[in-house]
């Protein structure tokens, strides 16, 4: 009894490898065309269809025509960068996991660093302000009171 | 700086993080802007869907205001549509197909069955010249104006609605540009 199920188990496990195995398509690759290289480039395209997935996780029909593209580009001799830009010119640089820097956005990339400036000089706006106020919590004028206060308040108490 | 601007600055910047937040909820992710827009349609030469041995190319467009409407019988929402397609025939509206990534037979037969709002499809049955296009995602609507530049696109199913609203106004101003 244990041993059909385990044996079911095995059966049920190398089925389900095969099944997400097959999602990727057998490509030939040749001289031209690295399978590190080319699993590195689709990992960095988003597919379309899928948002939330790259082009090397993704099932969808239009993700494996774009492996197919992507591949054959690589097979004609194009670099990486040549791929990208031929995707980024039909479907715009959101097939790209990593946006481009550009006028539209800096704002994406600064954007962050400038409000870290921003923090910075507020927080040392404020410690300057407190830091003067830990060393002359009263003007002159106020010393000297105090001063006079506490002076007079001492002979009181003997 | 007066008081109460440090006490208004944060509620100021709060207001306009949330306007901007509020603006991002009811953008649709699933719309992705085209990167050819304003730019020259992509060339291409297809074999027709009904003939077989004649061609379907961007010379089909020239001089003429065109949709060009991207379809397949396995898309639901291609169905759904299919009516304002007839719709905006009746009215003249040129309108070419691209019959995408689909059988030849079936393709022909949902024509027979719903009706052919179009003046010609070109048959892409790889999905290639899709890709030219930047399709991804049945159906897709390109205008293509007099001179053979993408105008417009829409995404998704056309809707007597957004037919009327934007298609429509569009198509009229490019008729009366020069070819």
């Amino acid at each position: 009894m244990i041993y059909r199920r385990l044996l079911l188990l095995v059966i049920l496990l190398t089925t389900l490898t095969g099944a997400m195995a097959a999602g990727l398509e057998a490509f030939d690759f040749s001289a031209n065309v690295n399978e590190d290289r080319y699993k590195n480039l689709i990992a960095q395209l988003r597919c379309l269809v899928c948002q939330n997935q790259s082009l090397a996780d993704s099932d969808a029909a239009l993700a494996h025509d774009l492996r197919r593209e992507v591949w054959e580009l690589m097979d004609k001799g194009n670099s990486d960068d040549q791929v990208k830009e031929y995707l980024v010119a039909r479907y715009g640089d959101f097939v790209l996991y990593n946006p481009p820097l550009k006028p539209s956005t800096y704002i994406l990339w600064y954007g962050p660093f400038v409000l870290l400036a921003i923090g910075l000089l507020m927080l040392l706006r404020t410690l300057k302000r407190r830091s003067k106020q830990a060393e002359s919590g009263f003007s002159a004028e106020e010393q000297e009171r105090l001063k006079q206060v506490l002076g007079t308040e001492k002979p009181d108490k003997e | 700086m007066p008081r109460f601007v440090r006490y208004l600055a944060p509620l100021v910047a709060f207001i306009a993080l949330a306007g901007l937040l509020y603006k991002g909820l009811s953008l649709d992710p699933k719309l992705v802007p085209s990167p050819l827009i304003d730019k020259p349609a992509p060339a291409f030469s297809l074999p027709g869907l009904q003939q077989p041995d004649t061609r379907i190319s961007n010379a089909d467009f020239k001089g003429q205001v065109t949709l060009f409407n991207v379809w397949a019988t396995w898309c639901v929402a291609c169905r759904q549509e299919h009516s304002v397609l007839m719709q905006l025939a009746q009215q003249g509206v040129r309108i070419y197909g691209l019959n995408y990534k689909d059988e030849r037979d079936s393709a022909k037969h949902w024509l027979q069955m719903y009706g052919n709002p179009y003046l010609a499809n070109a048959f892409d049955a790889d999905g290639r010249t899709g890709i030219n296009w930047g399709v991804y995602g049945t159906p897709e609507t390109f205008v293509v104006d007099k001179q053979g530049v993408i105008r417009h696109k829409v995404i998704g199913p056309l809707t007597t609605e957004s037919v009327r609203h934007e298609l429509l106004p569009l198509l009229k101003q490019l008729h009366k540009e020069d070819g």
